[in-house]
Formats: C-alpha cells, sequence, structure tokens
C-alpha cells in the first residue's frame, strides 16, 4: 500500500512530547484551526460514563454541484441514512473503567469490515489512550436506537464518527475536572497525555484508573465540548491492525456457532427440494428421533428440524428425513424463463431527444445472472425460548428488527426478547436479514429447548439470500463527437428492503401488502445511490423492479457494481466511436474533481496505454459513492494456454494478472483497514464478472456449496494488486466495506471486451458456458459428509 | 457407545462417541475445541483446515473412528506448541499473519494458517521454497477475499519458520 500526499493533519498545534491540549474553551483554539461545540452528557455511574447523541448534520456537499445534478449527488444514500437518524437518536456511552481503559459498545455489527478496530482508533485518538486499551464490543438490539442500529450502506464510520468523537471528548474533559480537583491546579493548565495520564505543568502526574471514579456523576448532567474539525492525527489517519488479528489467528475470536451456551445443541433443518417450498408432512418422524443423537425432531413450515449432539449427527438425520413438500413459488422456473418475465417487465425506454442528422446512436444490453452473498459463516444462530422470556445470539445487522419480529413469532412482549449481537464470519448483504435468528427462535419454542442453529452450505447456497438478477439497458445519442443522452434502464428481480432502516417501524412500513412499501425503498435507494458522473448531456437513470418471488438482499452492494459495469461498457464503446483512447475520453467528460484525481492516480500508476500482448489488455473505470471516488486500472490475460489452465473442481478462464486501485474516502481513519476492504472488494468484482453465480432450474438454484459457487480463489486472484490511498483534506469519513466492488467488476468488464473484441452481454461471462460441476441431489437436501480425509492429507 | 480415543493438542483424549462422527464434530460440538470451522463439510472450503501427524487435514471428512489412538490431531489451537511456543506465543507463521493484518472476519483464517503451516512443511521436504504456483493451488477459501495479504504472509511467514 502506498498512502500519498500529507498524512492527513490538519496542521493543529501538537507539542513534541505528543501531549494534546483539552478541549479549548468557546474562542479559543489556535486561530487556524475551526473547532466547533456539541453537547454531550456525563451520565451517574460507578465510574465515569460519558455519553453522546447519534446527533450530527452534516454539512451540505461540497463537491463541485454541477449544473444539472442527479439526485446522489447532492443528497445520497449515506446522507439519507445519516439524517433519518437526527430527530430520534438516543445516547451512545463511553465508560472509563476502573483500569483506566474506556470500553464502548457499538451499536452495529461487526463482520470483517473492520469498523471495532476504526471506532476504538477514534476513542483512542480523542481520549490519549493507547488502542489497546479501548474495548469496543458490539451492542445488543436497542429498540430506543430506533434507526440507529442498521449496519449497512458502508455508513458506520460516516454516521457513528462524530457522535464517538463527542463521547470520548465529553470522558476526557471530566478526567481533566476530576484531575485539577485533586492535583488542585486550574483545568486549563492540565494536559493528557498519551497512555491514558493526566499531567500537571510541575510534572505530577495521575492516572485515568486513579481518576475515574472521582470523575463519575451522581446525576447526569449536560457539557458542551469543542472539537477541531479534523483530528490530530496520532492515532486516526494511521495504519492499524485489526482489534481482533489475535483473537482471529489463534482461534479464539468467537462466531455464533462457537458460542457455549447451557443446552444449545446443535440443531439443522431438512428443506424442500424447491426453493421457498414448504413442509406437508413427514414420513418417517419416530425414524429420525431414533438416529443416533438426536434429543428432538420439530415439523415447522421451513422445513423439519432436528437436534443433536452434534452437527455430524443434525447432517445425517437431515439426510434421512421422508417428507412431502408444497412446491416454491418458483417451481419449474429457470433463469431463461425469470428473464423473459424481467424482459416483459421492462418499461418503455424515455424517449431520446428528436434525432437530427448525423447522430449516431450507441446501445447495449446486459444481463446479470443471480448471485449468493455466501458468508463463510452460514447463517446461524443460538436461541433460548422460554416460556416468559426469550434470549438470541447471531451476527445481526438490523437488531431491533429482528427482535421485534422474533417476539411476534414467539409470541412475547419485545422487551421479554434479548437480541445479542454476535461478530460475524462475512457478510456481504447477508445479514441484513436474520432468517437464521428467527428460525432458531422458532425451532427453540418448538421443541422446548435451546438450540444452536446451523444452515449447512447447501441450504445457503440454494435457499439463501441471493443478489437479484437484472437487466441494464443503455441507449445513448452522440451528435458529431459529443454525447448529448445517456439513459439507463436498470430491470430487476426485487431487492429486498424489509429489514427497513433498522427499525421495527420502517420494515413494517417496507412489508406493506403488495410490495409497494418496499417499492418506495428500492426506489429510494437506488435515486440516492446512482449517478453518471460524466457530462453526458442529458441523463436518465431508472429502476424497475419486478417478482417479488425470490430470496434477496444487498450483496456487497446494491445496483453499483451492476450499473457501473453496464455504463462502463458503453463509456469504452463510445470512446471507441470517437476515436479517443478510453482514459483520455473518460478524463475529459468527467464532472467531478475527486473522481478525475484518482482516475490520474491510476493510469499514473498503473502505467495506462502500455503495450500488452495479444489476448491481454487493461481495462480502465472509475465509481462515485460512499462520500468518496475510486478507479482501478487492470490487466487481464485471456489467451487461450491461460483461459484453458487446469484446477480440479474449478473455474479457471481469463485471469486478472495485475490490479491498480486508487481510492478517495475522504478522512480516513485507518488506512490498512481501508486497504484491506478494497483488497477485498477487488476480488468480488473479479468475481462478479468472471466465475460467480448461481443458476436457477426447475425451480431449484443448482450450486450447493464452494466447489460449484465459484467465488475468486487463489487461482483467479490476481498475483499483484496495488491500493492507493489518496490524500483528502476533507473533514468527513467516507465508507470503505462495499467501495472496492464497483469500480473493479467494471475495470475487468472493459478489459474483457478490450482483449476479446467482444463486449460481453451477461456477467459473469461464464454463466451460459456448460455447467462446470455436477449439480449435487436435492433429495436428500444435503451431501454425505466425505470420509477419504486421511487420503488427502499433504 | 464406542470410546474413541486420539492424540489432540499434546494430549490424549477420550470420547464416548459413535465411529462415523467425523473429526470436526468431536473437536467442536463434543471437545469445545472451535478454532476449526465449519464451511461445507464436504472438504471444498477448507475452513476446518488442522493437521494429522504433522500433515494438513480436513477433519469434516474424517471419521473420528479411523483415528488411531497415536494418532496426533493438531488444531490452530495447538499450532503454537508444536514450535515449542509457550504462554501468549505464537507460531511463526500466526506472527506473519499479524505483521500483514490478513484477517478480515477472521472466519477462514484458522484453516488458512494451518494449510499455510503445512504447504511450507510439504515444499521443504521436496526441497524447495514456496512458489505462486503453490500460492496458486491452495483451495481454502476467503470470501472477505483477503488473498493478496495471504500470499505476502505466507512467503514471510516461511521466512520466519
Amino acid at each position: 500500500m502506498t498512502i500519498t500526499g500529507p498524512a492527513g493533519s490538519t496542521g493543529l498545534g501538537q507539542d513534541q512530547a505528543g501531549r494534546t491540549t483539552p478541549p479549548a474553551p468557546e474562542g479559543a483554539g489556535n486561530g487556524t484551526v475551526s473547532r466547533r461545540g456539541f453537547l454531550g452528557f456525563v451520565l451517574g455511574g460507578a465510574t465515569l460514563v460519558a455519553a453522546a447523541p447519534f446527533v450530527e448534520a452534516p454539512p451540505a456537499a461540497a463537491d463541485g454541484i454541477p449544473t444539472l445534478p442527479q439526485p446522489a449527488e447532492i443528497y445520497d444514500l449515506n446522507d439519507f441514512l445519516t439524517h433519518i437518524s437526527i430527530p430520534t437518536s438516543q445516547l451512545i456511552t463511553i465508560t472509563i473503567d476502573e483500569d483506566g481503559g474506556a470500553s464502548f459498545a457499538l451499536p452495529r455489527a461487526e463482520v470483517g469490515q473492520g469498523i471495532t478496530t476504526s471506532t476504538a482508533m477514534i476513542i483512542a485518538e480523542e481520549l490519549d489512550l493507547p488502542l489497546e486499551k479501548v474495548r469496543v464490543s458490539l451492542a445488543p438490539a436497542r429498540p430506543e436506537l430506533l434507526f440507529n442500529q442498521l449496519t449497512g450502506g458502508s455508513n458506520t464510520t460516516i454516521s457513528t464518527y462524530t457522535p464517538v468523537r463527542v463521547a470520548a471528548a465529553v470522558a476526557r474533559g471530566a478526567l481533566l475536572d476530576a484531575a485539577a480537583r485533586l492535583l488542585g491546579d486550574n483545568v486549563d493548565q492540565l494536559v493528557t497525555k498519551v497512555g491514558g495520564i493526566v499531567e500537571a505543568p510541575d510534572g505530577r502526574q495521575v492516572t485515568y484508573a486513579e481518576l475515574t471514579i472521582g470523575a463519575a456523576a451522581t446525576n447526569d448532567r449536560a457539557v458542551e465540548v469543542r472539537l477541531p474539525d479534523r483530528p490530530e492525527g496520532r492515532v486516526v489517519g494511521t495504519p492499524q491492525n485489526r482489534v481482533d488479528a489475535r483473537d482471529a489467528v489463534t482461534g479464539r475470536k468467537e462466531y455464533a456457532t462457537d458460542l457455549q451456551v447451557e443446552d444449545a445443541w446443535p440443531t439443522m433443518v431438512c428443506r424442500a427440494p424447491t426453493l421457498n417450498g414448504t413442509l406437508r408432512s413427514v414420513e418417517n418422524l419416530d425414524a429420525v428421533r431414533r438416529m443416533p443423537g438426536v434429543t428432538h425432531v420439530a415439523e415447522l413450515d421451513f422445513g423439519v428440524a432436528v437436534r443433536a449432539r452434534t452437527f455430524g449427527q443434525c447432517i445425517e438425520a437431515v439426510r434421512v428425513v421422508e417428507a412431502a413438500w408444497k412446491d416454491g413459488p418458483v417451481a419449474g422456473e429457470s433463469d431463461a424463463s425469470v428473464l423473459r418475465g424481467l424482459q416483459a417487465s421492462q418499461l418503455p425506454l424515455p424517449a431520446l431527444p428528436s434525432l437530427p442528422l448525423l447522430v449516431r446512436t450507441i446501445n447495449h444490453d446486459v444481463t446479470f445472472y443471480f448471485r449468493s452473498n455466501s458468508p463463510m459463516d452460514t447463517n446461524s444462530a443460538v436461541a433460548d425460548v422460554r416460556e416468559d422470556r426469550a434470549e438470541i445470539w447471531s451476527a445481526l445487522k438490523s437488531p431491533v428488527v429482528a427482535q421485534a419480529a422474533i417476539a411476534e413469532a414467539v409470541g412475547l412482549p419485545v422487551s421479554k426478547v434479548t437480541v445479542n449481537v454476535v461478530q460475524g464470519g462475512g457478510s456481504f448483504g447477508r445479514r441484513l436479514f436474520f432468517d437464521g435468528a428467527l428460525e432458531a427462535a422458532r425451532i427453540s419454542k418448538a421443541m422446548g429447548v435451546p438450540v444452536k442453529l446451523m444452515w449447512h452450505r447447501a441450504d445457503d447456497a440454494r435457499a439463501g439470500r441471493v443478489h437479484p438478477m437484472c437487466t441494464s439497458r443503455i441507449r445513448t445519442v452522440l451528435a458529431g463527437n459529443e454525447v448529448v443522452a445517456f439513459q439507463q434502464s436498470l430491470t430487476s428481480i426485487e431487492t429486498d428492503f424489509r429489514h427497513g432502516l433498522g427499525d421495527a417501524l420502517t420494515a413494517f412500513a417496507a412489508d406493506l401488502p403488495t410490495g409497494l412499501g418496499n417499492l418506495a425503498f428500492s426506489e429510494t435507494v437506488f435515486l440516492l445511490t446512482q449517478e453518471v458522473p460524466y457530462n453526458f448531456g442529458a441523463v436518465v437513470q431508472t429502476l424497475t423492479e419486478a417478482d417479488q418471488r425470490f430470496n434477496t438482499g444487498s450483496m456487497r452492494n446494491i445496483y453499483s457494481p451492476d450499473v457501473r459495469a453496464a455504463s462502463e461498457l458503453v463509456v469504452d464503446r463510445i470512446a471507441e466511436a470517437v476515436g479517443k483512447d478510453p482514459y483520455e475520453f473518460r478524463r475529459s467528460h468527467l464532472r467531478n474533481d475527486r473522481v478525475a484525481a484518482v482516475l490520474d492516480k491510476v493510469a499514473e500508476e498503473g502505467g495506462w496505454g502500455r503495450e500488452m500482448e495479444p489476448g491481454t489488455a487493461q481495462g480502465i473505470a472509475i465509481h462515485k459513492e460512499y462520500k468518496g471516488a475510486t478507479a482501478c486500472l487492470v490487466e487481464i490475460d485471456c489467451r487461450p494456454e491461460t483461459v484453458g489452465r487446469e484446477v480440479r473442481d474449478a473455474v479457471t478462464g481469463p485471469r486478472v494478472t495485475k490490479v491498480v486501485f486508487a481510492v478517495d474516502a475522504g478522512l480516513v481513519i485507518n488506512p490498512r483497514g481501508l486497504e484491506a476492504q478494497m483488497q477485498g472488494g477487488i476480488n468480488d468484482g473479479i468475481a462478479l464478472a468472471l466465475t460467480s453465480s448461481l443458476h436457477l432450474e426447475d425451480g431449484h438454484f443448482l450450486e450447493a456449496s464452494w466447489d460449484n459457487y465459484f467465488y475468486t480463489r487463489q487461482w483467479n486472484t490476481p498475483p499483484q494488486v496495488d491500493v492507493h490511498v489518496m490524500p483528502s483534506d476533507s473533514p468527513q469519513p467516507g465508507g470503505a466495506g462495499e467501495a472496492g466492488v464497483a469500480a473493479t467488476f467494471a475495470a475487468v468488464a472493459c478489459a474483457y471486451a478490450r482483449a476479446t473484441g467482444t463486449t460481453p452481454t451477461h456477467f459473469p461471462i461464464n454463466h451460459l458456458d456448460p455447467l462446470a460441476f455436477e449439480p449435487k441431489p436435492f433429495v436428500p437436501p444435503v451431501p454425505p459428509a466425505p470420509t477419504n480425509g486421511l487420503d488427502l492429507t499433504y | 457407545m464406542p470410546t474413541q480415543t486420539f492424540r489432540l493438542n499434546g494430549e490424549t483424549v477420550t470420547v464416548d462417541v459413535e465411529d462415523d462422527v467425523r473429526v470436526l464434530w468431536v473437536l467442536r460440538d463434543l471437545l469445545g475445541v472451535v478454532g476449526p470451522k465449519y464451511g461445507c463439510g464436504i472438504n471444498v472450503c477448507k475452513a476446518c483446515t488442522s493437521h494429522v501427524n504433522g500433515r494438513a487435514f480436513n477433519p469434516c471428512a474424517v471419521r473420528v473412528g479411523d483415528l488411531a489412538d497415536d494418532d496426533e490431531v493438531t488444531t490452530i489451537e495447538g499450532l503454537p506448541a508444536t514450535v515449542g511456543a509457550t504462554g501468549d506465543e505464537l507460531h511463526p507463521m500466526q506472527e506473519a499473519w499479524l505483521e500483514h493484518d490478513v484477517a478480515q472476519c477472521g472466519y477462514c483464517q484458522p484453516g488458512q494458517i494451518m494449510a499455510a503451516v503445512a504447504l511450507v512443511g510439504k515444499a521443504r521436504r521436496e526441497g524447495r521454497t514456496i512458489t505462486d504456483a503453490d500460492l496458486d493451488g491452495i483451495r481454502n477459501i476467503c470470501r472477505c477475499g483477503t488473498y493478496t495479504r495471504i500470499r505476502e504472509a505466507i512467503v514471510d511467514g516461511e521466512g520466519r519458520m
């Protein structure tokens, strides 16, 4: 990784000992840095508890506002997610513990994106604590937070950054007050020192550990703190390793299925052979009950649940279930029939401007097939549902909605349902939903015992959430060498937004009959995220959704990767039509300086335009979202000897040999974490372009495991990946988790088109090739466990 | 119910369970050793990769009854001790993993590290060092896409081993 330019310092004064001055009173400051006032609280407690409301109205987008801005440019999804929190926000709290460290329960889900680390960094910075003395846990469902407990849209740092800073600054102020009383000094003369120490001018020191009880309040009181626009950068902006890295490499990091909750025995479900089919009856219930290790069997509408001493015995029991099923809603359907339905739903394209002579049109249609978000850690949850209360443990990005749904399903008041948020082994959109947690609660209620539910991988692939199939139609008009109109129409299987905005109220609204509620959400999200950052005359982008029969959701972004890939392919074709180089053409039509800067960066660092062997090519693309900008340059090898290389039970195909990626994410909290998210997003982009999809045939998805579903593997990943984090003087952090995908997908698509001379009309490019695997049976729904592991050691 | 005996992370363990239960579940569900993860159950994702007698294997694909009393199973929990590490000390490959901040969600990482250690061992037995082809051939899936750092860490870890 390289970090170019200044490391994000504001030039704020900091003395050579690394000390920082306490929050300045109003009107103070060094005269060059603006400080803004914020309201916080010291709450009553045994030790110091500092709090801040989740309230911060970000300034209006400061980017150059173009003459005819699209909605996403002036008010994007992140503004929306941030602003809706304002009227209903409640407090977040930082506690200074008796050892002088700080504790914070983050009301978000950590699923690998690194927010526990970046949040700890923000607190460490403001409190002058070493990172290892900041403990960030995940808050359980807090219904009073309403909109404020949804993890999605790469929004965590954007929305929590200022409230967390304010709470930390309140804590620091209270520690200084307590130190002033203890040391008999004026608070203005005290400084905090790195390590959790307050020091007086004469050198006397007192630690946070010694101060926290004295700083504790008996009654809540409001205080005002002032913060510089940007932190000084002692911790924020420096590359830091993840706070949970050691737990991860030692096997100590706990996921839902690792939890040891008393009597919560392994539980799995035998599901219908068709997608979302339902159980009619079980023919051999007693035989299933007599299987080794089995303790309970329960019949539910979604399948037959078995609880056993081990998951292995659950698998064996699931495999012997003989049941009658009612077909699911897509029984008999296949990719082709679903696509025909989508095409029938396509709206007439808006009328193009009236065409004088000497105009050209460039049109391109693309189909994107179903894809699975497929986290390594399948849908899983521990549930202990009793007569009068319930407790759930699961990786949940919308725990407030989950809590309400579970309470309703098991017939308890919401206040009697505790929902604990556990770290997730990946999400990629999957954990916006709580399918596993809801099933676990219903099974626990039906069996009358605690359960640890885990979906088999085959269930996860075949019945889990998918990114919807969609089509993109682009119509462009050129007058001479100028683009005068660019119209893109996306038609998609409905994306489920029934998780709402993280609270039960909007989730209910999204679930209104006939899908009208959800439609409003999809249209809103589409409008707030999509834009064409080029000067292309009359730009229109539309979304039409149809078909609610699938289990859908976001997948490391929602619309952007598909929309960008389709758009950038057409940009390349326009450039070719007007005789321009793809980079030069983009550069001369970009409307945004930040996007231009990342584009220039990858062109320069990646050696754009270098001579390439026949069958290989470069591709370049950009994306603007998440308060930031990204650009990607790739090199692809489509020569027959590469495409045809053989790896057992695998898809090989074209190999991306090099990726150069630039990201402007505004104020960067952790450049090392940001780089990691871009590296991951790059592999997602490659998967979407080349290898990764689900095939629907006769009412079920054929893919059932990792030897069928071809997410990027080591033999597909680029040997060279360079990520450049751009300098930024923005006071505002941008998003990271999904930001690497769209530009990469688009760049790979463009490179493939240039290497092969063929602009793809579907993605991934191999979707219509002969299947690369033998589909596993649908009855029983899970494959047998192999026994030959000792023959395959190395 | 049959009694199963094998060696786990340096100690002999005995557990009462049927012969055909796969070792992964004996480790995770009966012995509480949860470092090896479930990701597929059919030996294709490699998230459960551990070692048997010093070689990589996938316990989701081995019946516990097929282990001999003196078969030495090593999971990520026991990896540091294989190089004499004590207390908080780690195996050199784990150190390399930390140095490169490889993990994201972390779920596949115990398996990745166990595979990496075995791969270095295999290359050494063949009198060579890790090649790009070796790295390309690693079958462990990382859905977060940490492959770039995995490759860097393995090469680094090989040097430390």
